[in-house]
């Protein structure tokens, strides 16, 4: 058993256990995979509300007169368009283009801003991040710092306006507001990974179980589920929201993951656009496209996909969509397929089952 | 779960329960709970012949796909159509009436190399 006691544990670890969660070692940390069942969970937040412990995720602080600058520097996106209190979908390059990671920039102040970024990425993100700071600013690693909690879902406002006093429905998508949950700090994020309507809270880690049992107590009548990674996967998926080592990894640029809108060429400098822009001008060879299954058979990570017989990709995420009762996938075709309408076949266990490329997202909630 | 007495278990978590020369293989309600939410089966051909050890098949969840392995040798008589479009009903009866196939055992003496129920139970440690 010292496997797993070298694994990682957020603060909520023990009330997965005691309520009957699946734990999985996920980029080594310690998480529940599944509560009531995926589908079930998946369900829920599509039709209600879930609560996710992403405790996991790390957050890094930028602080300092010239962030901006640093932030500029080593993200994708134009952070120079933020208002104090937005958020904004970014990458973090390595110099040939490829990713470090995706992240969530958000702006606290002109002098000040807060990354969350991929759990098993946060060290390298920050090691990354800090190399590139020649502009003095204050750069921390503040994972320790926060634990994080998201609801999701078409209750979650009902949910967590329950216990804030912050109006909710005034914050926009895509932006956060420091108020209070239970009347103790909170930052609330009206972000996710799901497709749903819903927020992110940050708030210290010696809070989150109390901050956890409050929630699932407020939700329960808007029938409030704990959701684990499992779910977490199928609904991001449905949404077509990019997960790191899938769509995106080291050897893939945001022009091929279907993601040019975060890259702002026109920015200035930042690190990994002379790669991009020889690509762009090279012409993006492959791109990701999403698909549907019309066999009978189940696309899954890595599996081939042939065009014509001939292997022409691979697929980067598979599986079930619950909402939609169809199997789907994203998979990486020649930049010249990776349109809606191509018959594809994917190689399920050997045998090649047609699927079909299709447009994305896979779901989209009713507004 | 009752993991029934006249039942052989394998260590991949199937089971197979033996009338006459015609043995009834499944998977485990282990296994079943082990996969969470089963999405799809794949079965062989009626008059697929097999040995004890070979792929029967394949049962995916939501999250993975996981082989099944036929814990005797014979040809395969029926196959448990109704999984095809509920699969499910894994998750709900695996040791009923979401078997899998039925197959003609060319040898039975191979059941004496599988678990009984309390040695299945001690080996998932339940």
């Amino acid at each position: 058993m010292s496997e797993s006691a070298e694994l990682r544990k957020t603060p909520l670890n023990e009330v997965h256990r005691a309520t009957g969660a699946r734990m999985v070692d996920f980029g080594g940390w310690d998480m529940p995979v599944q509560y009531s069942g995926i589908l079930d969970e998946h369900n829920a937040v599509r039709t209600a509300v879930g609560l996710f412990d992403v405790s996991h995720m790390g957050e890094i602080e930028v602080r300092g007169p010239e962030a901006l600058a640093l932030i500029q520097f080593v993200t994708t996106n134009n952070a120079a368009r933020l208002q104090r209190g937005q958020v904004q979908y970014s990458g973090l390059l390595y110099e040939h283009g490829g990713f470090v990671d995706d992240i969530l920039v958000h702006k606290v102040n002109d002098d000040e801003f807060f990354i969350c970024v991929n759990a098993s990425n946060q060290d390298k993100d920050f090691e990354h991040i800090r190399s590139h700071n020649r502009w003095n600013c204050t750069v921390e690693n503040a994972g320790s710092r926060y634990a994080q909690l998201a609801i999701q879902g078409p209750r979650a406002l009902a949910t967590l306006q329950k216990l804030t006093r912050v109006d909710l429905s005034a914050i926009r998508y895509y932006w956060f507001t420091d108020g209070e949950v239970s009347s103790e700090p909170a930052r609330i994020a009206r972000t996710g990974y799901t497709g749903e309507d819903g927020f992110e809270i940050y708030v210290t880690p010696e809070r989150a179980v109390a901050r956890w049992h409050e929630l699932i107590d407020a939700g329960r009548e808007n029938g409030i589920k704990p959701i684990g990674l499992g779910a977490r996967n199928t609904l991001r998926l449905e949404a077509k929201m990019a997960l790191y080592g899938h769509e995106i990894d080291a050897s893939i640029t945001p022009l091929e993951a279907d993601l040019a809108w975060i890259v702002k060429f026109d920015k200035g400098e930042f690190t990994g656009k002379a790669a991009l822009e020889r690509q762009q001008s090279e012409g993006v060879k492959r791109k990701l496209v999403g698909f549907e299954m019309r066999g009978r058979g189940i696309a899954r990570d890595g599996y081939e996909v042939r065009l014509n017989g001939s292997p022409a990709g691979w697929v980067t995420s598979g599986g079930p969509a619950p909402a939609l009762n169809r199997n789907i996938g994203l998979c990486y075709l020649p930049a010249e397929h990776a349109r809606a309408g191509v018959a594809i076949d994917i190689l399920v266990r050997n045998q090649p089952v047609e699927a079909v490329t299709v447009p994305t997202p896979f779901y989209k909630r009713a507004r | 779960m009752n993991y029934p007495d006249n039942f052989r278990y394998t260590k991949e978590h199937e089971w197979v329960s033996v009338d006459g020369d015609v043995g009834t293989v499944g998977i485990t309600s282990h296994a079943q709970s082990e996969l969470g939410d089963i999405v799809y089966v794949d079965l062989p051909a009626p008059g697929t012949a097999m040995k004890a050890g070979d792929t029967l098949g394949s049962v995916e969840s939501v999250k993975a796909v996981s082989d099944i392995y036929s814990p005797i040798s014979g040809e395969v008589l029926e196959v448990n159509d109704t999984l095809k479009d509920a699969p499910e009903k894994l998750n709900e009866d695996p040791h009923g009436t979401a078997w899998l196939v039925k197959i003609r055992l060319t040898t039975p003496s191979e059941m004496n190399g599988l678990m009984d129920s309390a040695g299945y139970l001690a080996y998932v440690g339940t």
